[in-house]
């Protein structure tokens, strides 16, 4: 029980898990201990989702989010470790949970998808074989249910079941992709955690997959917590969105809220980092600099050194998580008083 | 040098097959067929395609890291395979130098940032001495942005960031005054803030170096932004080329339709494409004649089973390889 | 896990934070960071320590051996004592001179074979994998003959023949049996670094073959070779010492398989000297223990993944 401190894990009761939400994160911290010192991954995260809902969490590499997707499930090894807050599934606080605690709950409640097939399928074993010892690890032993259910799951992602067969190098890169999401549907479970499951596919199979996932959730009403570096594939299917900078929260609210009105100068730089293929041909700057070296202390906000926006304040006081309508942004534009200087001015 | 008359660049029905399976099987995998395309001096031509396209088979066939099973190349007019001794040999490798895609196996890790670029200069330009080298050097590195160069220079690959050694990349392509530079995926792999930094380099090597660059890439979002023509390929053949605004605004050629249609744009509502198509490029093993494209192909008529669409001009400057597409009012397959 | 940096998408598991950017401490000299890897690791340090033991007594052995070892000039089967160490052999031989001067024999032994056999594991072993064709063929059926022939029985025979085998004999006969293993290693890692970019891109620039091989390609498996010296070395250690033992050594060398070859001959252990046998005994597995230590120590160095976690007690870094 390595990757959780003695004294993590607050109980839900005291933070209160949002009524109906499936999944309530609160304060979330996620620590590396390396030689020089402890280093915060994630820091401070908090989010509630609803069943059925699309939560896509943005951001670039070194940004938190695989790492802040790794604690909620609860994968973490050492070095790393939850080191605050709370993740209540249904109500129960897992980050409180022993692995022998969280075993009924992975894969039948919860269940993920990993971001290279290749690397999460096992190369020497066949799909079915996998399948079966997936559903095996949860008690289910007859033969015909298990043959019955793989082929049902494999169908539901638009693959022939005679593939049950395959080894995973004799499948395209879509289909193990695919074959990993109808692993992650075996027990329909209410909540799929999906660690960038396209960026290894080219573009016509990504939108083939993406129109497919969420067809699939519209059908079996789960719950989807998505994490990309790729904002503009996203902004298509989820509900809410979360765009991560240096282990924190620098943005959440409503897709439509974020994308028509990004108020955090990263989201902005990010969107606009993205050339169009339609309209005017422009000159972009992207964002200059380096994502941060979360090992070197910093005062004030982490992404101070490379805004467009920066004031002198931004480099000693940290900024909160700000509400302006359906949004949160971690900005000090967006503070009680410089909201009114902007509307006064 | 005489002036040059025709394209910097041109190949000819070139063609890359790849025997595959066992050493008892004859199963041919064609990764590249008949491809004929054109780079002319101070342009970037985007090469887009997904994998199993052929597009980094030609990559290396333009850099000769492989031998054209038939078909030529042309390089300011000369064959490519009449190169004969090791001066002609690192001649042309001085002018079509490669940029990789991988900033971290593309560097050796035991050595610093200056020793690609000094042993390109030490065997491109042998009349300058040790200090004139590094000189050369910091020039090129200044000329991609990695400031302080001096200082650059002795770092090692682990601590330069993603970006910083795709640009050294493209110094040490620039230190050997290239005329045209292979540029495979340069920034597929690199965070999509820093992309921008890099697509605005090659178009300054454009503008202010004179240089051409063959930008090869699935990305067709940013082949628009950087390019000025664009050549869309599918399974191993040219589906379709020309001017990049021509092509993205009146795609003739269904796949560049699909692929367009795909483009995740947030500005712009999504289209679902079709409920049974897979969204993958066939593996071309042994074909037969006929449009590779035609299984995914709502526009399909009878010659598309029997005869391979050769690349025709449909409108100045911009050809496709398709049956049915023709020089009126677009057809509209998808999107 | 995997630490890749930053500007860079990555595939697999969460990027570890604090790796963004430029180091902080940037690699200088390797030597220098071969002693800050030493220091840092337990098990390095104490290899090198031993090892140093090691090589020290057999360059300076009259430091602390008074005695001559081959002198047979004292009581025969003395105890343990301050005038000798480790009590006298059944011929009147000073025991501690004799292990302390038979360092050097094995010593040399190791180096010399573990260089030899380790420069020819990498010219074959490379050389195979990046030329391929025809090249992998031939230098790979003469690498799997050697393979294949049963080691320890080959060496007897060879040894036998040689009627008292001395070290020089013994170094080119454990030489020539002991290089096929790693060529074999050397081979398979250097044809999964073939398909590294960096290997092309020196292609692309123009470079011969040869050049890449050498300052390109071997360079990047220093790790490996550095760790098929010291196994090397250590089997040498075993194999000569066992050879002597076996009394296919020159039985007249000093050295501490000589050292049991005649502790077996008298029956030390039976007749109350047994020193005789456990000083050497212990020598050559302090020795190997000197190289497995050091061997582990590199690994951890190579490949972080397996250095053992320690709890920090540092404090935030924000």
């Amino acid at each position: 029980m390595a990757s959780v401190r003695a004294d993590a894990g607050a109980d839900p009761k005291d933070y209160g898990p949002a009524a109906g939400a499936i999944l309530t994160v609160r304060d979330l911290s996620v620590e590396y201990a390396m030689d020089s010192g402890a280093v915060a991954a994630v820091d401070r995260v908090s989010f509630d989702l609803y069943p059925g809902e699309f939560l896509g969490i943005v951001g670039e590499s070194g940004c938190g989010k695989s790492t802040l997707l790794f604690a909620i499930a609860r994968l973490l090894a050492p070095p790393a470790a939850i080191t605050n807050g709370s993740v209540a599934f249904k109500g129960t606080n897992m980050v409180a949970m022993t692995d022998k605690e969280l075993a009924p709950v992975r894969w039948r409640d919860l269940s993920v998808v990993m971001q290279s097939a290749m690397n999460a399928l096992n190369p020497v074993t066949s799909i079915g074989a996998q399948f079966k010892d997936a559903m095996k690890a949860h008690g289910v032993t007859s033969k015909e249910e298990i043959a019955a259910r793989s082929a049902e799951v494999l169908q539901m992602v638009g693959i022939d079941p005679v593939h049950l067969g395959s080894y995973p190098h004799q499948l395209s890169g879509g289909m193990r992709q695919r074959s990993m999401i109808a692993m992650a549907l075996l027990f329909t479970p209410e909540l799929v955690i999906m660690d960038e499951p396209t960026s290894a596919l080219d573009v016509v199979a990504q939108r083939s997959l993406m129109v497919h996932i969420k067809k699939l959730q519209e059908e079996l009403h789960f719950a989807v917590v998505f994490v990309t570096h790729d904002m503009s594939l996203v902004s298509h299917f989820s509900e809410r969105l979360m765009v991560m900078y240096a282990g924190q929260v620098a943005e959440y609210g409503s897709t439509r809220e974020v994308f028509d009105t990004p108020r955090h100068p990263y989201s902005v730089g990010l969107l606009e980092a993205f050339p169009s293929i339609r309209g005017e041909r422009v000159p972009l700057t992207g964002i200059p600099g380096r994502p941060p070296d979360l090992s070197q202390p910093q005062h004030g906000c982490w992404f101070a050194p490379r805004c467009p926006r920066v004031m002198d304040l931004c480099r000693d006081t940290e900024p909160d998580l700000y509400q302006v309508r359906d949004a949160k942004v971690r900005c000090l534009l967006y503070t009680e008083a410089e909201r009114k200087e902007a509307d006064r001015g | 040098m005489a002036e040059l008359s025709g394209p910097l660049l041109r190949t000819e029905a070139l063609s890359r097959h790849f025997k595959i399976g066992n050493a008892l099987s004859r199963r041919i995998l064609h990764a590249v067929d008949d491809v004929n395309l054109t780079i002319g001096s101070r342009e970037i031509v985007a090469l887009a395609g997904e994998s199993g396209s052929g597009k980094s088979t030609i990559a290396r066939l333009l850099a000769k890291i492989y031998k054209p099973t038939s078909g030529e190349i042309y390089f300011q007019g000369r064959p490519v395979s009449a190169i004969r001794s090791r001066r002609e040999l690192l001649q042309y490798r001085g002018d079509v130098p490669m940029v990789f895609q991988d900033p971290f196996s593309s560097l050796n890790p035991v050595h610093r940032a200056s020793h690609g670029l000094i042993r390109a200069l030490k065997l491109h330009r042998p009349e300058l001495n040790a200090q004139q080298r590094e000189q050369e050097a910091i020039r090129a590195l200044d000329a991609v942005g990695l400031t302080p160069a001096a200082e650059v220079l002795h770092r090692y690959p682990f601590e330069l960031s993603g970006g910083q050694r795709q640009r050294l990349g493209f110094a040490q392509a620039l230190a050997l005054r290239p005329k045209l530079i292979v540029a495979d995926e340069p920034v597929s792999m690199l965070d999509v803030s820093i992309r921008i930094g890099l697509l605005n380099l090659m178009a300054g090597l454009r503008d202010d170096q004179g240089v051409s660059v063959l930008y090869i890439t699935h990305d067709i979002a940013s082949a628009r932004y950087v390019a000025d023509r664009l050549i869309v390929m599918y399974a191993g053949q040219i589906a379709e080329s020309g001017p990049v605004e021509d092509v993205l605004a009146q795609p003739r050629h269904p796949y560049t339709q699909l692929l367009l249609s795909a483009v995740p744009d947030p500005r712009a509502p999504l289209s679902v494409g079709a409920e049974t198509d897979r969204g993958e490029p066939p593996k071309v093993v042994d074909p037969a004649p006929g449009c590779r494209f035609r299984w995914r192909c709502p526009l399909r008529i009878d010659e598309c089973d029997h005869v391979t669409p050769a690349l025709r001009e449909l409108l100045p400057d911009h050809q496709a390889a398709c049956h049915v597409a023709t020089a009126g009012t677009l057809t509209k397959a998808f999107g | 896990m995997s630490m890749p940096l930053s500007g860079v998408t990555t595939v697999g598991e969460p990027v570890r934070p604090g790796v963004t950017g430029p180091a902080k401490r940037p690699a200088t000299h390797a030597l220098a960071r071969l002693t800050r890897a030493v220091r840092s690791n337990r098990k390095a340090a104490a290899g090198t320590i031993m090892l140093g033991i090691f090589i020290l007594v057999s360059i300076f052995p009259g430091v602390i051996a008074k005695d001559n070892p081959g002198a047979d000039i004292y009581k025969p089967r003395l105890g343990l004592s301050t005038s000798h160490l480790l009590g006298t052999t059944s011929f009147g031989q000073d025991m501690w001179a004799q292990v302390v001067y038979g360092t050097r024999d094995v010593l040399i032994i190791a180096f010399v074979v573990g260089l030899a056999t380790t420069a020819i594991a990498v010219i074959i072993g490379v050389a195979a994998a990046y030329l391929g064709g025809a090249w992998d063929g031939t230098l790979g059926v003469i690498t799997d003959i050697l393979l294949v022939i049963p080691l320890f029985p080959l060496l007897i025979v060879i040894t036998a023949y040689a009627h008292g085998a001395s070290t020089l004999v013994l170094i080119v006969v454990i030489t020539a049996t002991s290089w096929s293993y790693t060529a074999r290693q050397l081979r398979s890692q250097a044809l999964s670094l073939r398909s590294r970019d960096f290997l092309e891109a020196a292609r692309v620039r123009g470079e011969r073959r040869f050049y890449i091989i050498v300052v390109e390609l071997i360079p990047t498996m220093t790790s490996l070779i550095v760790a098929s010296f010291l196994t090397n070395a250590l089997y040498a250690v075993l194999f000569a010492s066992s050879l002597q033992f076996i009394g296919l050594g020159d039985p007249n060398a000093q050295s501490w398989g000589t050292m049991l070859y005649w502790a077996q001959n008298e029956a030390a252990l039976q007749t109350g000297q047994p020193m005789w046998a456990i000083a050497p005994g212990f020598c050559i597995a302090a020795l190997g223990a000197a190289f497995a230590l050091l061997n582990y120590a590199f690994d951890e160095v190579g490949n972080p993944a397996l250095r053992p976690v320690r709890r920090n007690r540092g404090k935030r870094a924000r």
